[in-house]
């Protein structure tokens, strides 16, 4: 049963094994056009969709995986490393980095995949993550407060509202066909940017 | 910009990418346990500074020192390997595509000087942004809805419903 380290692999290649799924992640991400800021953007303004396509596919794909090893009793869904859903600070954080994301034209992901082929906005987006770091840090304890509140523990969207998820996974998967579908729409209606 | 416009048809098909990429993400949680990110690397990169540069500073802030607890040393982070080899990733794909080069890209309405600012703002909104929900695009939302975990949902939610809301006041950078 996984995950396979620390049981079958030793821990020492936990490190090597990082590397190894990054140099993967980095090149699919860069394959997809994902260091490309006008490319990301394009998602809001509705030129280009491929953000939505992408992480999506990807999200529901590993979604399906773990379900499939789930019941097959190679991982324990549930063991795997969620984050505990603290929903308040949640949304605030992630309005912000909305506003980022728009401002910027990356997340810290495609920054990085940026950073790879020498976008010299990748690296400075960069240095603006680790100064959004190191204030937020210095003014944590006037944060903490926020930071802990509406804390409902690590569940899953299934255990919350005590839906199935086999099904819950399936309305996913289906919302995302149709928003691939509607947004072919929406990007053939709106004018082509040349990037 | 002739060059740009011709690159945009050689990347891949985006369903292609995104299943590579949930396969990916499968691996590692199977392998590892956890999933993939990015920001925390930045996260580990200034708690280290700082633990360098001050350190009895570092150690009254429990946000700093939670990363030491243990004896951790968080320049060691799993993530900071993960990235290293992302940006290895991307230079590999890259280069074998013709896209590898040192260039500013940007918006023809905008210059150079006001997009390197504007990656700046935007950078540093998005890491601070991404303390509060302990993760970013990657960390929490893509490897959270693997899970199907509530945050990492809420997580996916409110980044790009942020971003919606204030799009529009930003599209001249853009469009």
């Amino acid at each position: 049963m996984g995950p396979l380290i620390p049981e079958y692999i030793s821990p020492e290649w936990n490190n090597v094994v990082a590397i190894v799924l990054g140099i993967a992640f980095g090149y699919v991400m860069e394959s997809a056009g994902f260091s490309s800021s006008r490319k990301l953007v394009g998602v809001f303004y509705g030129y280009d969709f491929a953000v939505l396509r992408v992480f999506f596919t990807a999200a529901i794909t590993a979604s399906l995986g773990l379900l499939f090893m789930d019941y097959f009793g190679w991982v324990d869904m549930a063991a795997l490393d969620g984050l505990p859903a603290r929903v308040y600070p949640i949304i605030v954080g992630g309005i912000i980095m909305g506003l980022g994301f728009v401002i910027g034209g990356f997340c810290p992901g495609t920054c990085v995949t940026a950073i790879g082929i020498g976008k010299l906005d990748g690296y400075v987006f960069f240095g603006g993550i680790m100064l959004g770091v190191f204030v937020f840090s210095e003014m944590f304890p006037l944060l903490e407060g926020f930071y802990n509140s509406g804390n409902v523990g690590d569940v899953s969207v299934p255990e919350y509202f005590n839906i199935n998820p086999y099904w819950f996974t399936a309305v996913v998967a289906l919302v995302a066909v149709i928003a691939f579908y509607v947004t072919l729409q929406i990007r053939k209606k709106v004018k082509k940017v040349q990037y | 910009m002739d060059i740009n416009s011709n690159k945009q048809h050689t990347y891949w098909n985006p369903y292609f990418a995104g299943f590579l990429m949930g396969i990916i993400l499968l691996l590692t949680f199977y392998i590892t346990g956890r999933g993939l990110g990015a920001s925390g690397a930045a996260k580990a990169l200034v708690t280290q500074t700082v633990h360098a540069v001050a350190t009895t500073h570092a150690e009254n802030n429990t946000y700093y020192a939670d990363q030491f607890k243990g004896g951790k040393i968080p320049i060691s982070n799993w993530l900071v390997f993960e990235v290293l080899g992302v940006i290895i990733g991307a230079f590999i794909s890259g280069s074998l595509s013709g896209r590898a080069f040192f260039r500013v890209q940007h918006s023809p309405n905008i210059t150079s000087k006001k997009r390197l600012w504007l990656a700046l703002l935007g950078g540093a909104l998005f890491g601070f942004g991404a303390q509060f929900a302990k993760g970013c695009t990657s960390g929490a939302a893509l490897s959270g809805m693997a899970v199907l975990s509530l945050g990492g949902y809420i997580t996916m939610l409110s980044i790009f419903g942020g971003a919606y809301l204030f799009a529009y006041f930003f599209r001249k950078l853009w469009i």
